[in-house]
């Protein structure tokens, strides 16, 4: 496989909360190349969005980079001027956000922002940003671009609003494009459409698409790889094939069994992973998930489980993984 | 937006009404009736009852206040008792100065205030944001009248780069601009700092806010996000503020074209309530009042076009 676009290296973050920390990331380690589409699954509060805020350099101000780095076309962007990783984002590392409700200004027309996000472009004239922005709403769907240039994100509906930020992020034409739950503040038949999206512009984009969610049905439907996170860990990673068919670490394979969408029949109750998330403040000693995982013994809760490679493409932070 | 102005509109006349209603029943409850302190101690009663008869106090306050407001629609806002010239010309004449006061302090202050609020947003956390900060607070509780004395001791009395009083000669700018600047700075200063604090508060609030990560995503400088993309949003509270001390220029007018015996409003309400001089008081009064009602309105109907959130709930 060609060199990685974007490379993060046993990435760990945490938030300052005063008298302690807020593990938030640790050790994350993930690669994408250019022309696929990864995943990134876990459940609330396991540090995805914390990961994205990374990969665009937006931390939160009470952010600490505790250690590791990413590397963006071999480039460590962490020893990057503010500048230079100011000409990074938007350029060449774009974001589609969380809440489409208030990724835009509300005081300001859609065309404003589009134009205005087009900066980093010189020798292009305001008309010229204009005519882009417009052909890219209409790339993404939206009917009547011109007209939706000069309303007011509030004019637009949820949908329309999450199409008209994927426009936004493409407009520079990125190398990486992140996008941080792209359908989760949407509804059924919006999340499809905006999937359908995604699908339609992977065909002719060039550059590697990172979708974090929590929702494996966006994984199946979009992703060439998948990376599974648990307590700011990654626990798995492999093709979405194989982690769907043989997930190797318990908690995706809980998360699999969990999946409405999964079950054959009708079902009473829905199955959950018993437990909860461990306090971020003091990870657990041994794997994070032994307190939740039925396959959990002595050794799980006190050493830390290894890194266990199952194929070339494949592997688990499990002690289980390799029998 | 068209029943908004209506109401608006509406609510501005009640208030009117009220105020003036209210400045009749002061005129009866301060101690010392018009008439005598009119026409001095050695008056004889005829003289006085003529007297007010002619200021039309013999009669119940509704139908004072009731004809003073259907002469004020007609434009009658009676005569001054001592000069017997209509008060409406009085104020006219008056009016401009004041105006230009404080659409000059309201004008450096906004500038000045906006300006700083931005900057302590930009270097929040640092050193600099404390010394403006510090800065600003002293703008705010030092007392105008002080400001005014110390100005005046400095540029008038002892480097005399500047007028101590007066409004400069007609026809000559150059001498108007001269003798504003000090009134000016005097009234704006405290409007400074009440800025400076007040934007840096709103800014900082919408720095928080999702769209600024947005344009900071996009890879915009940090002043850009600054001044174009928050500050148009926290500019919005301000506008109202701004229009309130606009609006009520008259109070700070007394104090400062007293100081720099400049003609306007202030100088002339001042000399009107010493004299008892009534109809002069209310005349004023109701056209400050009405131009207060004035500009707060303007305000809301500009943050209505600035703020399309707010335009689309006036339109429904
Ligand atoms: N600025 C912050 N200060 C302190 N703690 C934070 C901050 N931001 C996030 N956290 C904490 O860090 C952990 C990871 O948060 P993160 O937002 O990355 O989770 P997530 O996986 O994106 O969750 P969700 O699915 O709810 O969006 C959570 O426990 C959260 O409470
Ligand atoms: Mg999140």
């Amino acid at each position: 496989m060609s060199e990685a676009i974007l490379r993060i290296e046993n990435l760990s973050i945490g938030y300052d909360a005063g008298i302690c920390q807020i593990h938030a990331l640790r050790s994350a380690t993930l690669e994408a190349h250019a022309g696929e589409v990864i995943g990134i699954v876990g459940e609330s509060g396991c540090g995805k969005s914390t990961l994205a805020a990374a990969i665009i350099n937006l931390l939160a101000p009470n952010a600490i980079i505790n250690s590791g780095s990413i590397y963006y076309q071999g480039t460590d962007i962490f020893s990057l001027n503010k500048d230079a990783q100011r000409k990074l984002r938007g350029q060449d590392i774009a974001m589609v956000f969380q809440d489409p409700m208030t990724t835009f200004n509300p005081v300001l027309t859609l065309g404003d922002q589009l134009i205005d996000f087009q900066q980093h472009l010189e020798g292009v004239s305001i008309s010229e940003k204009r005519i882009r922005a417009t052909n890219l709403l209409a790339r993404v769907g939206i009917p009547d671009p011109s007209l939706c240039m000069k309303r007011f994100p509030h004019e637009l509906s949820g949908g329309m609003r999450q199409r008209a930020s994927i426009a936004a992020a493409l407009l520079m034409q990125p190398n990486v494009l992140v996008a941080d739950e792209p359908t989760t503040a949407l509804d059924v038949t919006m999340e499809a459409q905006i999937i359908h999206l995604l699908r339609e512009l992977r065909s002719d984009y060039q550059g590697a698409i990172i979708v974090v969610t929590h929702h494996l049905g966006v994984v199946a439907e979009l992703c060439d790889r998948v990376y599974v996170m648990y307590a700011g860990q990654v626990v798995e990673q492999g093709l979405v094939d194989d982690i769907y068919h043989a997930p190797k670490h318990p908690y995706t394979s809980a998360l699999i069994a969990c999946d409405p969408a999964h079950f054959e029949e009708h079902t009473p109750i829905l199955p959950t992973i018993a437990g909860r998330l461990p306090d971020l403040m003091n990870p657990p000693q041994g794997c994070s998930f032994a307190a939740r995982c039925v396959l959990a013994n002595e050794l799980c809760r006190t050493t830390v489980p290894p890194w266990v490679k199952i194929s070339q493409t494949q592997s688990a932070l499990c002690h289980k993984a390799s029998q | 937006m068209l029943t908004y102005a209506i109401k608006r509109s509406l609510l501005a006349l009640l208030i009117l009404f009220v105020v003036m209603l209210a400045m009749y029943a002061m005129v009866f409850l301060v101690p010392g009736d018009p008439a005598s302190i009119a026409l001095g101690p050695r008056a004889t009663p005829e003289l006085k009852q003529q007297l007010i008869e002619r200021m039309g106090l013999d009669q119940p306050i509704l139908s004072q206040v009731y004809h003073f407001f259907y002469n004020a629609v007609t434009g009658d806002l009676g005569y001054d008792v001592w000069s017997k010239r209509p008060v409406l010309a009085e104020i006219l004449e008056a009016f401009p100065y004041t105006f230009l006061l404080g659409v000059v302090a309201l004008a450096w202050a906004l500038i000045l205030g906006v300006f700083l609020g931005c900057a302590a947003v930009i270097y929040r956390g640092t050193p600099m944001d404390r010394i403006l900060g510090i800065l600003s607070v002293s703008m705010i509780s030092v007392p105008s009248f002080v400001v005014a004395i110390y100005a005046l001791l400095i540029f008038a009395v002892w480097l005399r780069w500047l007028p101590a009083i007066g409004a400069g000669e007609i026809g000559d700018p150059w001498s108007q601009f001269k003798a504003i600047i000090m009134p000016a700075f005097a009234v704006g200063i405290s409007w400074v700092g009440y800025l400076a604090r007040m934007v840096r508060a709103s800014m900082l609030e919408v720095m928080g806010a999702n769209h600024i990560r947005t344009a900071r995503a996009f890879g915009l400088s940090e002043r850009r996000v600054v001044f174009k993309h928050a500050l148009r949003v926290a500019i919005i509270p301000t506008i109202s503020i701004v229009a309130v001390g606009f609006g009520s220029i008259l109070s700070s007018a007394v104090f400062v074209e007293t100081v720099f015996s400049r003609p306007g409003i202030g100088t002339l309400i001042t000399s009107a309530v010493l004299k008892r001089n009534y109809p002069v008081v209310m005349g004023t009064v109701l056209v400050m009042t009405a131009f207060y009602l004035i500009v707060v309105t303007l305000a809301d109907l500009l943050i209505a076009r600035l703020d399309p959130r707010v335009r689309d709930v006036l339109r429904s």
